[in-house]
């Protein structure tokens, strides 16, 4: 924190009283490893550009990886705890929440939901004990919102695949053990476990990103890569097989969304109260008041959104769109509350010494993947109207 | 080895603590309760024993219906069982009282070891430990940095002024922690998953033989009165090269503030 008071969440409607014990706990537990683990270095990290890879095990033993998932070592919480982790993994660094989004909703979840049971007795300990990374390839170069036009190929010779394409801007991938790569094959779209080291496939990190600078983001390449039949999930049939994944992590998103624009209110409102210009605090002008208002409102709101989403897919009557429509919210507030806090902080603002600088790049990377603010659009326009608007 | 671990439910250390209207009490308003920090001490090195022995660990409290989730805390943690002595009065009386109830639960558990923080943070009394030794007539450590158990045996070491003081006793034994005793551990979120199918056994005063008038606030000591420390003034910042603002630092601690 930059001054120092703890922080305890913003909490303007007793949301608290909506949550059961247990997910308070899950949220404070949390709450009180960002504090203590990941804030002290993240800012060293976002300069120099890595991915504080030493976070990885203790985030594996407090349960953070694959949390909503039953079996296999993991902690199998309901879907608002889960949503609680990331609000809260956010509120440290977008990097590190799209760390255990990568792992969990992308990478253990199809394995739990597609893969084979040897897949994932293999797997799902290794993932979800950190000592094994994964990465989720669905990206090309050539498409991004439309991940229905790829053109990596995954073509049977005997009881072999050989696949082949690039995909890019792919979280984690210089880094993962195992790449869930999604194809094109005869029998449309499929999921395959590309292992680190396998001939033929390669990384190259994407540099120079000014977003998310704490985590990798990779192109992977694929050339001729040979795989048994066994690395196929036979489950996984059809585009809507990694779509489901992506409704899995964009609900974490929208609630780490929230945690990002709680860090920079908290961050704003306690500088705004101790700065002093014309002889009075800031926060005592009507304009930073209102700015304040905004950040608290909106942020309330989306609390209420993300719970009820959540208590909806506990029920298992969540649809993609209100996932949707709460991912582009979160997004939507997020942005606006960084750049709220990052005007009010003055100078201050742009210097990595506070956090909100950190922030406010990073939500534009957030805002982007996993279905820019466009596409949830128009998934939402769709459900409301019946017609469809992408093409 | 089983070992009971005494927790104790405060507002949390962070919290802004405003005096209540009644100039008694503390206004509850938004507060975040919390276990108290020393317990985390006692907690994690009874975790260790048992981890290294094998055995039972314990947790009790004296306090209020809402102190079942700060024993909920502690089974998350990876303490096997709970035991809550439920009374309101608890937060208002004495420490003699409190430490009444937890005799009366150590009477029915017989733990080989007893763990407290020095203190609940907030009443700072650090009466609780000692007089819960006296009362079940066993050794009794305060405030300890280092604890080493043998057969039957515990040496523990403790800060005084100036020195390190080394005790030795015989076990069962009540020893109150310190910091820098240990680093205490996060909850796991599976174990708070595992926290709720946890016993907790919530149990009344009277049900453990206690007497109820030694409850009443005030059964030793009466609370008079509540007030907040006086605001404190503004800090000076000293100007300057680094090295003339160093000396003019050494210069006010030892002239103004007589601290050097
Ligand atoms: C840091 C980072 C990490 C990422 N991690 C992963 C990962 O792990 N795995 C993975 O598979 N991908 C990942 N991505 C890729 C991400 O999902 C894509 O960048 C995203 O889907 C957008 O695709 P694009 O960049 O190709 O933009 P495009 O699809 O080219 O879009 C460009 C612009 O056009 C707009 N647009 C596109 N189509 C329409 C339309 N029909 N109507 C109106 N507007 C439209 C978009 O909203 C956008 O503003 C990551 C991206 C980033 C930045």
């Amino acid at each position: 924190m930059g001054l120092g008071d703890a922080f305890s969440g913003v909490d303007l409607v007793e949301v608290e009283g909506l949550l059961t014990e247990e997910e308070r706990m899950v949220r404070d537990t949390v709450r009180e490893f960002v504090t203590g683990e990941v804030l002290p270095g993240i800012e060293r990290h976002f300069r120099e550009g890595t991915f504080p890879l030493h976070l990885v095990r203790p985030m594996a033993d407090l349960g953070m990886l694959g949390a909503n998932l039953e079996g296999y070592g993991c902690a199998g919480l309901g879907n608002v705890a889960y949503g609680l982790i990331n609000q809260e993994i956010e509120r440290g660094d977008s990097g590190l929440r799209s760390f255990v989004s990568v792992q969990s909703s992308l990478v253990m979840y199809p394995i739990h939901a597609y893969g084979s049971e040897e897949q994932k007795d293999r797997w799902l300990p290794a993932l979800r004990a950190g000592e094994a990374i994964g990465c989720f390839g669905l990206t090309e170069p050539d498409h991004g919102s439309d991940p229905g036009g790829m053109e990596t190929r995954a073509v049977r010779r005997g009881d072999r695949w050989i696949l082949n394409g690039a995909k890019a801007w792919i979280t984690n991938g210089s880094i993962a053990d195992v790449a869930v790569v999604w194809a094109r094959t005869d029998e449309g779209v499929r999921g395959f476990l590309v292992e680190r080291g396998t001939p033929g496939f390669t990384t190259r990190n994407h540099e120079g990103k000014f977003s998310l600078r704490a985590s990798v983001t990779s192109e992977l390449a694929l050339q001729d890569v040979e795989l048994p039949a066994s690395a196929m999930l036979p489950g996984a049939a059809g585009l809507r097989a990694p779509l489901s994944c992506l409704t899995q992590a964009r609900y974490g998103i929208a609630w780490g969304t929230i945690g990002l624009a709680m860090a920079v209110f908290d961050e704003a409102l306690g500088y705004a109260k101790t700065r002093t210009q014309f002889g009075r605090p800031i926060a005592s002008f009507q304009l930073q008041q209102r700015k304040l208002t905004w950040m608290a409102t909106e942020i309330t709101k989306s609390q209420l959104l993300n719970l009820q989403v959540g208590r909806l897919k506990d029920a298992g009557k969540a649809t993609y769109v209100q996932v949707s429509m709460a991912k582009m919210n979160g997004c939507r507030v997020a942005r606006e509350c960084a750049r709220f806090a990052r005007e009010m902080l003055g100078a201050n603002g742009i210097s990595d010494e506070y956090q909100t600088g950190r922030h406010f790049c990073n939500v534009e990377a957030v805002l982007t993947y996993e279905g820019t603010d466009d596409i949830h659009t128009l998934i939402v326009g769709e459900s409301l109207t019946g017609l469809p608007a992408f093409s | 080895m089983k070992i009971l671990v005494g927790i104790k439910h405060v507002p949390d250390t962070e919290a802004r603590i405003k005096v209540a209207s009644d100039g008694l009490r503390v206004d509850e308003t938004g507060i975040k309760w919390i276990v108290s920090p020393f317990d985390e001490y006692a907690l994690e090195e009874a975790l260790r024993i048992r981890e290294a022995r094998g055995g039972e660990v314990v947790v009790v409290a004296a306090g209020r219906p809402e102190a079942q989730a700060s024993l909920r805390q502690g089974l998350a943690m990876g303490a096997d069982r709970a035991v809550l002595v439920e009374e309101e009065a608890y937060d208002r009386a004495d420490g003699l009282a409190r430490a009444r109830a937890l005799a009366a639960v150590a009477k029915a558990e017989s733990p080989e070891l007893i763990l407290l923080g020095k203190y609940g943070v907030g009443a700072d009394e650090g009466q609780t430990g000692p007089m819960l030794g006296e009362l079940l007539d066993l050794p009794h450590a305060a405030a300890v940095t280092s604890l080493a158990l043998g057969e039957g045996t515990f040496k523990a070491r403790r800060e005084i002024e100036g020195a390190t003081e080394v005790l030795e006793g015989s076990l069962p034994a009540v020893v109150t922690c310190e910091k820098g005793l240990n680093e205490p551990r996060y909850a796991s979120l599976k174990g708070i998953m595992a926290a709720k199918k946890k016993p907790l056994d919530v149990r009344k005063p009277e049900d453990l033989g206690l007497d109820p008038k030694d409850l009443r606030e005030g059964s030793r000591v009466v609370w008079e009165a509540l007030e907040s420390p006086p605001p404190r003034g503004a800090g000076k910042v000293l100007k300057g090269e680094a090295a003339d603002a160093a000396r003019d630092l050494a210069r006010l601690l030892r002239e103004e503030a007589k601290v050097i």
